[in-house]
């Protein structure tokens, strides 16, 4: 078996330690005996999802973004055919944002891909902490690190999880990210997928399930990663640090 | 006014007599007392500071460079304020001028050269205006606190602009802080290492601002030295890698650091160290930069250079029973990738401990790690990785995920202890910003 993941545009996206979602991915499939290919992308290259299993939309400063979202208009339609046909993405921070209809700057606002229906608008001071959330299905908390000055509203999708510690999507909804089909949208970077085996392994099931018809993955000695995930949610939620917000 | 002054001087060093009695630093506590009671000291005292004003800025290089720059000025004879401690925000910069002041408030001092925080030039330079700045580079660090190396630019842009007369003595291999001097509309004049130096191989290196600050082209590279740092040029609007107004050309690296220092007007001084790491050619060209800018003859840099010992833990060696250890402060991507290359230009076997806190002056994201080039650590010469500090798990998953096996050894004294005892007799402690100097503490006592 064999997935490809292609990171798009890890040259202006690449805030914030997204090469270790990647390489996360990568050695989660190798472990398994499943061939995992990177692909990157630059600004201008063609984009053919249809060879695409996983996509990676990484972070990026504001500026970067604006950048971005001029470019993004080209492979609009089939990065939406691509996600409608349950094609998985993971999308973290700026990339979030981008997955929404708009973020709106003080600087004006980034158009964003609309392949879900959120939109972000920037606020002030910026949201920075460590985050702990919950999602029902899983039982593992996820664990990572915020830091974001657009506030997302989500309308009526669900959230990838409930908020234990931190801020999440904005100050009100103690929400965060989304999950659409196969699509995360998160905040949460530190990054994301080394502490949240469940979150990746999450990605290559579904991923596998599309393509090959099986989401059966090869379980691992996941004890480092569950001690490293462990730590964050003793600190925050049931330890000190935790009681004092 | 005057006993204003008087009292504050007074109370800043006697907060800091007692605060070094209690076995704490309490710099940035006195000068933060000497401006709430009178806030105009800093202004005061450097005002009285008879010749030139240098500050030192830019992600990495600044304590090594403002030391280096400091001892450079003391050769030539020179009276000088300094921030040797790397106090750098608003209230170890008043600290710095305050603890030098004498008792009847009178600053004698012919210079003063003080590295500051970036963020911090806006708070500082409303206390006074520079005469020099050095900005050695700009790198991702601390997004936590920053958010974004955009909103540092933003920062330092601001600053600049507020010290209109301020010379920039900027890395023009940088495009960044070359946009930032350039663009400024300051005078300003150029350091760097025109020639290639290393074989180009695609490392998947994090470089910032690949694309032109001027009008968001991708630059073009003809090589790179590290991180973004090398010959680039935008092939839309013609911005494009100055050239260096000192250049460091020569450069062999097989035994610590020799290389020539040349200046426009044709005069070359030959550099020779025996320390490594390449960019430390980055921080003494800086320094030395600076230093003839300010117009100073550097008649005895070569002796500065050769009883400069890098110290508070950049390089800094210990020897503990037989084995020797170096300690190194590592606490952003660009700065620990120059680590691990400096690491492994010693080409004997060695044992390695990576010490990871979150402290608010760490920064409290340490996502970072991960675009640290850690796989560069798979070498038959590392005998031993072991992972230390309030973050080690991370550390110990970072390591996993480039299939290097680590020992976890949560307690820095600890795990320093059992690499003595098992160890190869080379030890390298790569540590970040808070846990060092604690293991430096250890480090002394052992």
């Amino acid at each position: 078996m064999k997935l490809k993941i292609g990171h798009l545009y890890p040259d202006l996206l690449n805030l914030y330690g997204d090469r270790g979602n990647i390489q996360c991915m990568k050695k989660r499939c190798e472990w398994r005996g499943i061939e995992a290919e990177v692909q990157e992308f630059e600004l201008d290259d063609p984009v053919d999802f249809s060879s695409l299993d996983i996509v990676l939309l990484g972070g990026g400063s504001d500026r970067e973004q604006m950048l971005v979202c001029e470019k993004l208009r080209g492979i609009k339609k089939s990065f939406r055919d691509y996600v409608e046909d349950g094609g998985s993405v993971i999308a973290v921070c700026g990339g979030y944002q981008l997955l929404g209809h708009y973020y709106d700057t003080d600087d004006g606002r980034i158009e964003g891909l609309s392949l879900v229906d959120l939109y972000t608008e920037q606020g002030s001071p910026r949201l920075i902490s460590n985050i702990v959330i919950q999602n029902e299905a899983l039982e593992l908390p996820i664990v990572g690190f915020e830091n974001h000055g657009g506030r997302t509203y989500i309308n009526d999708n669900q959230p990838l999880g409930r908020v234990l510690y931190g801020y999440g999507n904005n100050e009100q909804d103690k929400a965060e990210g989304v999950l659409y089909k196969n699509v995360i949208g998160t905040y949460l970077h530190g990054p994301l997928l080394p502490k949240n085996p469940h979150v990746c392994d999450l990605l290559l099931s579904n991923a596998l399930e599309r393509k090959y018809g099986v989401n059966e993955l090869a379980p691992l000695d996941d004890a480092q990663e569950l001690e490293a995930n462990r730590y964050i949610v003793d600190r925050f939620v049931s330890g000190s640090e935790g009681r004092k917000r | 006014m005057r006993v204003r002054r008087l009292l504050a001087i007074w109370t800043a060093k006697l907060v800091s007599t007692g605060c070094k009695l209690a076995g704490k630093q309490g710099v940035t506590l006195a000068g933060k007392i000497a401006l709430k009671i009178d806030p105009n000291i800093l202004h005061d005292l450097a005002g009285q500071v008879r010749e030139k004003i240098f500050v030192v800025c830019g992600t990495n290089g600044k304590t090594t460079t403002n030391n280096l720059l400091c001892s450079a000025i003391e050769s030539e004879g020179k009276k000088l304020v300094c921030n040797h401690t790397g106090s750098n925000m608003l209230d170890g910069v008043a600290a710095a001028f305050v603890l030098a002041a004498k008792n009847n408030g009178k600053l004698d001092a012919d210079y003063a050269s003080i590295e500051i925080d970036e963020a911090s030039t806006v708070r500082v330079f409303p206390h006074f205006k520079p005469d020099y700045m050095v900005l050695t580079n700009l790198f991702r660090d601390q997004l936590d606190r920053y958010g974004e190396i955009d909103i540092t630019m933003k920062l330092l842009d601001r600053a600049i602009k507020m010290a209109p007369k301020m010379k920039v003595i900027v890395n023009g291999d940088d495009a960044l802080s070359a946009y930032l001097a350039m663009e400024s509309g300051n005078a300003y004049v150029t350091y760097g290492i025109p020639g290639k130096v290393f074989e180009q191989k695609e490392t998947g290196e994090i470089r910032e601002g690949r694309f032109c600050k001027r009008c968001g082209e991708r630059l073009s590279y003809d090589f790179y030295h590290y991180s973004q740092l090398g010959s680039y040029h935008c092939p839309k609007c013609g911005f494009a890698r100055p050239e260096a107004d000192f250049a460091a050309e020569a450069i062999d690296m097989t035994h610590g650091l020799k290389f020539e220092v040349r200046e426009k007007d044709g005069r070359v001084a030959p550099i020779e160290v025996n320390y490594q790491g390449f960019y430390n050619i980055y921080n003494i060209l800086a320094a030395y930069s600076a230093a003839r800018t300010g117009g100073l003859e550097l008649a005895h840099f070569e002796k500065v250079l050769q009883e400069f010992n890098p110290q508070n833990g950049r390089m800094e060696h210990f020897t503990i029973k037989n084995t020797e250890v170096v300690l190194n402060l590592a606490k952003n991507p660009a700065g620990f990738n120059q680590n691990i290359s400096a690491v492994m230009e010693d080409e004997k076997d060695k044992d390695i401990i990576i010490v990871i806190n979150d402290n608010a002056q760490d920064g409290t994201d340490i996502s970072w790690l991960w675009d640290v080039d850690f796989d560069r650590f798979s070498d038959p010469s590392i005998r031993s990785i072991t992972v230390s500090g309030i973050r080690c798990q991370d550390m110990r998953l970072r390591m996993k995920y480039v299939d290097i096996p680590c020992q976890l050894e949560a307690d820095v004294e600890t795990a320093i202890r059992k690499r003595v005892q098992d160890g190869c007799g080379s030890l390298y402690v790569l540590v970040n910003y808070t846990a060092l100097f604690s293991t430096r503490a250890i480090l002394a006592k052992m």
